[in-house]
């Protein structure tokens, strides 16, 4: 589902090791990107590399700002089982990661890839785990699994040490006492904007409320609209997780609350949050394509890279893809974070996200398993993997570091929300039946969206009591 | 003794009755020989019948004890038998009853213009013209797509913005210029658009049955019918209907199961929407997204009964007609 084109230090790297670009000329944009001396020295080291092999199209080596970490022990012998990220564009990466743990240690380390969707993930590793497989030895598990997987995991807080995860993070993973996962990358949602669009209309900068940005959408709209593919604002509104997530954000943003509040209490059935759905249902087939009610990320990334949409809500990994070279928009826009509601209470609000690191209590490598796990949330590992990934460090000292910074220049601005301002969604007072309770929602939300459920009022009420169903058996 | 049989014996078929009803004599559990024959004859059919145990009975058997407990998949809960619970929940769930709804709408519709329109295509396939077999290969080709690759084809040709059916519908004066219509999001088009990609998809595998049916009818039938003075009308009616009746049943059979099941087409085009959801997508929504292997099971249980009554209904009406 996460793709993510290669970033502006990434680019350099690439036309180092080729030797397409003169070294004075390397130095240059490595200056202008404000590199530091230890970074240029890794991108100089591989000056030419490829022509010397007389194979120009070789790329850069995947894992390249990787530092691995002095501390690592001697596994000689153990061989290791662990699923990080998907066969796609990331796949590099992570075989690079697991490639460097094994050469250190003496280890061999199998990168399974796991599959696209997280739903499916989730099914293969219950499947896993129900029949106690000692097959895998470390698996990446979603921000909103530790309560599922809480029972099947290894304690992981004796391998926090010294590192300063964010607290937010720490809360989530821990279930009973238990550390289920290491916090490993973050994600949050962002407001992406065209600036060109809001300069022509003079609107002065991006919204600071949903009812804002309904109005400029809609006056944008309207000046495009001899452009019949154009949207005002693009979202996630298909039945599945990522609705979950963008609903949250109009309830909570509006003061309506988070579905089910830590006490386990269902509040989804108040004013405010209905109010927020109101005017959500109110985007769809006005500044909204009416197909938004099937959109997942990529669908609705589409319509806005393709140039044709004003506002829109996505995950951080599409900045990297819109300011790709070859983008249509990639001088033309900006992220912010997401507009507030109004009344009480109300607040920006983004939903967080991100990927812990898991070890399995069936592995029959668990002291390896867990060096392998604090290997890869090492400080080295999450800055090379957000240098090169775009990927959201856990530990807030890396959105100082000037290497990040330049790979990913907004990291820095939206510090906040990544670092402790993102809503969670309810997966710790809802613990194993989480997926029942974003279950019931999202198809709540989709079916008020698109129309199915005319009476909003009803439909909330019907919500809140199923959700009080499940929450009467956690 | 045991007898010998040789090739030989085996190639006539006079000899062949008459070493079955040997065998028949032998058979009985009563000699020595005859339970030899029947200890090898179990033998035989040994591996045959562990795999439909291990592959059907067993699971089967499993669904119908999971769907009296409260089991949940990978989870640490102490199970429970719940008796029939998940049944009673299950039949006053709204949600069950919509999908219920529109299965049996999606199947109805699907399965009828997918009868009459395998049958158009038989019949002009069966008729004697140039490039006939080039024709009949062609038509195959949406049966050959795998069905998420042709759920995602038409997602595209069904696209509000980029969609050539909007495109080609406001070409043609159909639809207003700029107008953007939702084929699959619209709540109101959305079921009917899911049994058009499915009746595009399976027409060709219900006329290749037909087909299959309409090559058994002897052509003396019609030649008599011709020279007794009847239409190609009366003929269609009279001879053609009858003839290759017990094909499309078997025909009906087989897509009627599939569409109940249907799954993958409309999970690729809608997920779990409420308004395209059809049994096997709230089974594995509960299954799947709610862990609740309990209530799934009890789901599943009951497609299955549908699903078994319907080949009885069916299997009543190939047994009325070979009567």
């Amino acid at each position: 589902m996460i793709r993510y084109l290669p970033n502006p230090v990434n680019e350099l790297m690439k036309e180092s090791f080729n030797g397409t670009m003169s070294r004075r000329d390397v130095i240059k944009r490595g200056g202008a990107l404000g590199l530091s001396a230890t970074m240029m020295g890794t991108i100089l080291g591989s000056y030419g590399a490829a022509a010397q092999d007389a194979s120009p199209s070789v790329e850069q080596p995947a894992g390249w700002s990787i530092t691995v970490p002095a501390d690592l022990p001697d596994l000689t012998g153990v061989t290791l089982n662990v699923q990080l990220g998907d066969d796609g564009v990331g796949a590099p990466f992570d075989q690079a990661c697991c490639d460097k743990f094994a050469e250190a240690t003496g280890s061999t380390v199998n990168f399974i890839p796991g599959a696209q969707s997280a739903t499916e993930r989730l099914t293969f590793l219950q499947q896993t785990m129900a029949a106690q497989s000692s097959d895998l030895d470390m698996a990446q598990i979603d921000i909103i699994w530790p309560g599922i997987f809480a029972s099947h995991a290894v304690d992981l807080s004796d391998q926090v040490g010294d590192l300063d995860f964010f607290e937010r993070l720490m809360e989530n993973n821990t279930v009973d006492g238990k550390l289920v996962g290491l916090p490993w990358f973050t994600d949050a949602g962002l407001l992406y904007y065209r600036t060109d669009l809001l300069e022509q209309n003079g609107f002065e900068g991006p919204p600071a409320t949903w009812q804002e940005l309904t109005d400029m959408a809609t006056t944008i709209a309207e000046g495009e609209a001899a452009n019949s593919a154009f949207a005002g604002f693009t979202f996630q509104g298909g039945a599945y997780e990522g609705l979950t997530c963008n609903a949250l954000e109009w309830q909570y943003s509006n003061g309506g609350g988070s579905i089910v509040e830590a006490d386990g209490t269902v509040s989804v059935n108040n004013d405010q949050a209905k109010a927020a759905l109101e005017l959500a249902r109110s985007w769809v087939g006005t500044i909204a394509p009416e197909a938004v009610t099937g959109y997942k990320e990529e669908d609705s990334r589409a319509v806005w890279q393709g140039g044709n949409c004003a506002f829109h809500r996505n995950w951080p990994y599409a900045y990297s893809l819109s300011a790709a070279a070859d983008s249509v928009i990639k001088d033309v826009f900006a992220i912010t974070q997401l507009p507030a509601g109004e009344g009480e209470g109300a607040t920006s609000a983004a939903t967080l996200g991100g990927w812990q690191t898991f070890v399995p209590a069936y592995s029959e490598n668990q002291d390896a398993a867990k060096a392998f796990a604090k290997y890869l949330v090492s400080p080295e590992l999450q800055r090379a993997r957000a240098i090169e990934r775009a990927n959201l460090p856990t530990l807030g000292s890396l959105y100082e570091d000037p290497d990040v910074l330049a790979a990913n220049p907004f990291f820095g601005e939206l510090f906040e929300t990544f670092s402790g301002g993102a809503v969670v969604r309810p997966s710790t007072p809802s613990a194993d039946l989480y997926g029942e309770v974003s279950l019931e929602y999202f198809t709540a939300v989709n079916e008020i969206l698109s129309g199915q459920a005319e009476d909003i009022n009803s439909r909330v009420e019907d919500l809140a009591a199923s959700l009080e169903d499940i929450m009467a058996d956690v | 003794m045991e007898p010998e049989i040789t090739a030989g014996e085996i190639a006539k078929p006079a000899v062949i009755v008459s070493e079955r009803k040997r065998f028949a004599a032998l058979a009985g559990p009563k000699t020595a020989v005859g339970r030899q024959q029947e200890r090898l004859g179990w033998l035989l059919v040994l591996p045959s019948l562990i795999v439909v145990f291990a592959v059907a009975i067993y699971p089967l058997y499993e669904t119908f004890r999971l769907s009296f407990t409260n089991t949940r998949l990978a989870s640490a809960r102490e199970v429970q038998n719940v008796g029939w619970e998940n049944y009673r929940r299950l039949l006053e769930d709204d949600q069950w009853w919509t999908a219920m709804r529109n299965t049996l709408i999606f199947t109805v519709s699907s399965v009828a213009l997918e009868a009459i329109l395998g049958m158009v295509v038989a019949l002009t396939i069966h008729s004697q013209f140039k490039g006939r077999g080039l024709v009949r290969t062609s038509m195959l080709v949406p049966w050959a797509i795998p069905t998420v690759v042709s759920s995602l084809l038409w997602s595209w040709m069904l696209h509000d913005r980029y969609g050539v059916i909007n495109s080609i519908a406001i070409r043609l004066g159909l639809m207003d210029e700029g107008r953007n219509f939702a084929w699959v999001a619209n709540t109101s088009t959305s079921l009917m658009a899911v049994v058009a990609i499915d009746v595009w998809k399976t027409t060709p595998f219900m006329a290749l049955l037909i087909l299959a049916g309409l090559q058994i009818i002897p052509g003396d039938v019609y030649e008599a019918s011709y020279v007794d003075g009847a239409s190609k009308w009366q003929q269609f009616w009279q001879i053609t209907l009858p003839l290759v009746k017990p094909a499309l049943l078997v025909a009906l059979i087989f897509r009627t199961m599939d569409s109940f099941r249907v799954f993958d087409l409309i999970y690729v085009l809608k997920q779990g929407a409420t308004d395209t959801m059809t049994v096997a997508i709230y089974t594995q929504q509960v299954l799947i997204q709610s862990s609740r292997l309990g209530a799934g099971s009890a789901a599943a249980v009951v497609i299955f009964v549908c699903i078994g009554l319907m080949v009885l209904g069916y299997s009543r009406l190939i047994t009325v007609e070979e009567g």
